[in-house]
């Protein structure tokens, strides 16, 4: 058990004697702190959210979606943030977003099913946990900190543990998302009954749908949800936001720009519905791994390796920034030939910045988190 | 041919995740009709028919009351009526039976060892029609499948015509519970008294039997058939939940609910049906009446008919239909041997013309693939069912539902169905791999293409909907 600073007070021990304990023994002072972990289910492009326009190999390799960070912020001399991802500009201008680039979780193999496993689970290979980081990382958090919730219809598997999570699934939230939609569409095109019955279904059907839908105002929805969920007094600390349609294995520049728009305006209503809290507050958006740096011959990217994490948030150690030790996307650099080399684990860019978070010891949350690494 | 997936989906109620694999298709199908449990445990903790009346009776009375209090003060007209939160308390206790039982039936269905002769219970239970649209039905309705249905499927289809016939739910649904014979001594009796109008005959029950549960529309009968039959019908009744004043005939050890027949309601004398006279001899006559039908040539085509669509197509092949109806003929109504004739039968073998599952079957497949409770504790069942279309023996209609694919594929309940799979998807997430699920639900009906869709899912749960949403695992 952690003691907070109240409890040592309560039972009597010394001050001197509580200066012994470790450091992380006094998270609990001041405003409780919030953790939102933002899953992008379907692998997130990251050369197409946070763009090495300055790598030499680039134009080339993207081709025809070369352009689709045109008009998006200048990070540095090396990055451009994709154009969709306007509020989470701003924030990189305040030093309140960091992205960590060609970062990918131990997992060198491209399913969907195990990549996510390994992204939740935490574990050194897939369906190795049954447990997951989030989870994991309750058991360090004073109780205070410690309610979870997840907006989902279960508790997805990062949130697993010994610490009992909460879910809410909103009904008014869709829940067929337009890229299941898509993906049955193709599944019924051959099926002379349930393709036209499908094909009127849809066209009836308002695409209120994920994230990117409605010009991104669901995503300004779920962002509201979720701060109404963390503002209260006794709401939850630590969250989990699904998000689907990332797969972007065609028409990605209009997919991938509808999902960043949703994505921007979640952050932002959730930025907006925290208010001061929002300084207290580490939001950690992440996928399960990237996709090809070369673009197939459908618009679209196919299943790779590295991508890119987002850290946002009020108290970040370096924001402001884009980490990366840039491997380059010359063929030779390439993993395997077709993907971002990953030079950084993602499970480190997680432990580090939530050690810095909670102030607790980086060690000692690197092994609760990841025992298996 | 994709022979076990039809086996499971077209005669069976869909594989379950712990089912192992139909080896024998055939054997599997003909051993469950010796393996059929009529009383199966997953109803085991529903009310009898006592409880369900009481809650009935309760309810009318106190509406009863309410309304003799109004009229007692005119004064307080706006009042008038039971207390609106009294009667939504007692209706819902009503409404607790059906509710309770529609959760029990799905549960048996995902639960039985023997999903064929599950099917023909509520194939059964659909052709025998009640619909929960009465209050006085509302509650009965679970119990009639469970207590007049499910006993008699592996019998004569005489007996079960029979049973179904006398359940004080058919009684009630169809009206039988009010229709008096116009010469019985009680309707005499009023009559002579000149107080008011004498009570009658009516002839719901009677067309309905001839028409939807036996002979057929349009073979053959007349009007005069009809009355003549709904004469024979006169005296069976239900204690203690009609209204009118034949209630005071009930005998005195009747108990509410109770399917009785009183003589002083029998219309008196022969009657003639189809050219065939039936002495009076009271209750047997309308039994013989019925007896006679069950094995009458028109009613062995339609039954065979009937059957024949719920196991190909909208369009039967008739071949199906002659050697079923043959077969019902020979046997004088043998159910099993009908249903022997219908699996060693090749036309419901082949793949197409396909069945496009109803909401009940396509749920009740998708929760069996399940091992992972895909529903909450506290999900509606009825509410549920009511939301995709086909409310749990409400069909609106003596007619049952339609069994036809047009029924159920329509472009707004497919996209119910996407919603729910994704819904119960989301629940389950990655506590089932749709890779893994597929080849065991699918079986030898999954096709390259949806294989391929499934193993691109950009999620596991997105795996699991496109499995169930999956051409073939919509069909049966």
């Amino acid at each position: 058990m952690i003691l907070s600073r109240r409890s040592i007070i309560l039972s009597g021990i010394t001050v001197a004697a509580a200066g012994a304990l470790p450091r992380f023994a006094y998270a609990a002072a001041g405003t409780p702190k919030r953790l939102v972990f933002i899953i992008q289910r379907g692998a997130a492009d990251g050369l197409g959210v946070v763009a090495p326009t300055g790598d030499p190999a680039f134009a080339a390799a993207r081709r025809a979606l070369a352009d689709e960070s045109a008009g998006g912020a200048k990070l540095d001399g090396m990055f451009t943030l994709h154009p969709a991802l306007a509020a989470t500009a701003g924030l990189y201008t305040g030093k309140q977003a960091h992205f960590a680039h060609a970062v990918a979780t131990g997992y060198r193999d491209r399913s969907h099913f195990d990549g996510q496993n390994m992204l939740e689970g935490g574990g050194s290979r897939p369906y190795g946990r049954d447990d997951g980081w989030v989870g994991r990382l309750l058991t360090l958090l004073p109780a205070a900190e410690r309610d979870a919730i997840a907006i989902a219809p279960a508790v997805p598997l990062a949130l697993r543990g010994t610490v009992q999570v909460g879910t809410y699934a909103p009904s008014r939230l869709p829940q067929a998302d337009a890229d299941l939609i898509a993906r049955l569409t193709a599944l019924y095109q051959d099926d002379p009954l349930l393709h036209p019955l499908w094909e009127s279904a849809v066209k009836t059907q308002e695409l209120a749908s994920d994230i990117g839908g409605n010009n991104g105002r669901n995503g300004a929805d779920l962002g509201k949800l979720a701060a109404s969920l963390m503002l209260p007094a006794d709401g939850a600390r630590v969250m989990m936001v699904e998000t689907g349609g990332w797969d972007t294995h065609s028409g990605q520049r209009g997919r991938l720009a509808a999902q960043l728009r949703g994505l921007d305006q979640l952050v932002g209503a959730l930025q907006t519905g925290l208010g001061p809290a929002w300084n207290d507050t580490l939001v950690i958006v992440a996928t399960e791994f990237g996709r090809t740096v070369e673009v197939n011959g459908t618009g679209g990217t196919d299943h790779g390796t590295a991508s890119t994490a987002m850290l946002l948030g009020g108290g970040l150690h370096e924001g402001g920034k884009v980490s990366a030790d840039w491997p380059g996307l010359g063929a030779a650099a390439r993993y395997e030939g077709r993907d971002l080399k990953p030079t950084r684990s993602l499970e480190s860019v997680i432990a580090a910045a939530v050690a810095h978070h909670y102030a607790l010891d980086p060690k000692r949350v690197m092994t609760t988190l990841y025992p298996d690494a | 041919m994709a022979v076990q997936y039809l086996a499971a989906n077209r005669f069976g109620l869909g594989r379950r995740f712990d089912d192992p694999a139909i080896d024998d298709p055939k054997a599997w199908l003909t051993r469950q009709i010796g393996d059929y449990d009529p009383a199966p445990a997953a109803l085991a903790g529903l009310a009898g028919r006592d409880a369900i009346a009481a809650a009935y009776v309760e309810y009318r009375d106190e509406r009863q009351a309410k309304r003799r209090e109004a009229a007692a003060m005119p004064m307080n007209a706006e009042e008038k009526g039971m207390d609106p939160e009294l009667r939504r308390m007692l209706r819902s206790a009503i409404r607790r039976h059906y509710v309770d039982a529609s959760a029990a039936r799905l549960s048996a269905a995902v639960a039985t060892s023997t999903p064929f002769p599950e099917r023909l219970v509520h194939f059964w239970a659909n052709h025998f029609a009640v619909s929960a649209d009465k209050q006085t039905v509302v509650g009965f309705a679970g119990n009639y499948e469970n207590a007049a249905i499910r006993p008699h499927i592996m019998g004569k289809f005489s007996d079960l015509l029979i049973s179904a016939a006398h359940h004080p739910a058919m009684l009630l649904y169809l009206d039988q519970a009010q229709s008096f014979g116009p010469d019985s001594p009680f309707a005499t009796r009023v009559r002579n008294r000149g107080k008011r109008q004498a009570p009658g005959l009516n002839e719901n029950l009677a067309r309905e039997i001839l028409e939807l549960h036996t002979l057929g529309v349009r073979t053959g009968y007349t009007q005069s058939d009809v009355t003549a039959f709904a004469k024979a019908l006169t005296g069976l009744t239900v204690a203690g939940l009609g209204r009118g004043a034949g209630q005071r005939l009930m005998p005195a050890d009747a108990r509410p609910g109770e399917t009785v027949f009183i003589d002083r309601l029998h219309q008196p004398g022969a009657q003639t049906i189809l050219g065939k006279r039936y002495d009076d001899v009271g209750a047997g006559q309308a039994d013989a009446v019925l007896r006679d039908l069950a094995v009458h040539p028109a009613t062995a085509k339609h039954i065979a008919a009937k059957l024949a669509r719920h196991f190909t197509g909208d369009v039967p092949p008739a071949a199906l239909v002659d050697r079923l109806s043959a077969d019902f003929l020979k046997t004088g109504g043998d159910l099993r041997s009908l249903y022997r004739t219908l699996v060693a039968s090749p036309e419901p073998w082949a793949e197409a013309p396909a069945m496009f599952k109803s909401p009940w079957d396509w749920t009740v497949s998708m929760l069996r693939a399940l091992k992972a409770p895909a529903l909450g504790e506290r999900q509606n069942i009825a509410a549920m069912f009511t939301q995709l279309g086909q409310p749990v023996w409400r069909p609106g209609s003596p007619a049952g539902y339609d069994d036809k694919v047009a029924t159920w594929a329509g472009s707004a309940a497919l996209m119910q169905r996407v919603e729910l799979a994704s819904r119960i998807a989301g629940r389950i997430g990655d506590r089932a791999d749709a890779r893994v699920l597929a080849p065991l639900v699918l079986a030898d009906a999954l096709t390259p293409e949806t294989r391929q869709a499934i193993a691109r899912a950009d999620s596991p749960g997105q795996g699991i909907a496109m499995l169930f949403a999956s051409p073939a695992f919509l069909r049966r």
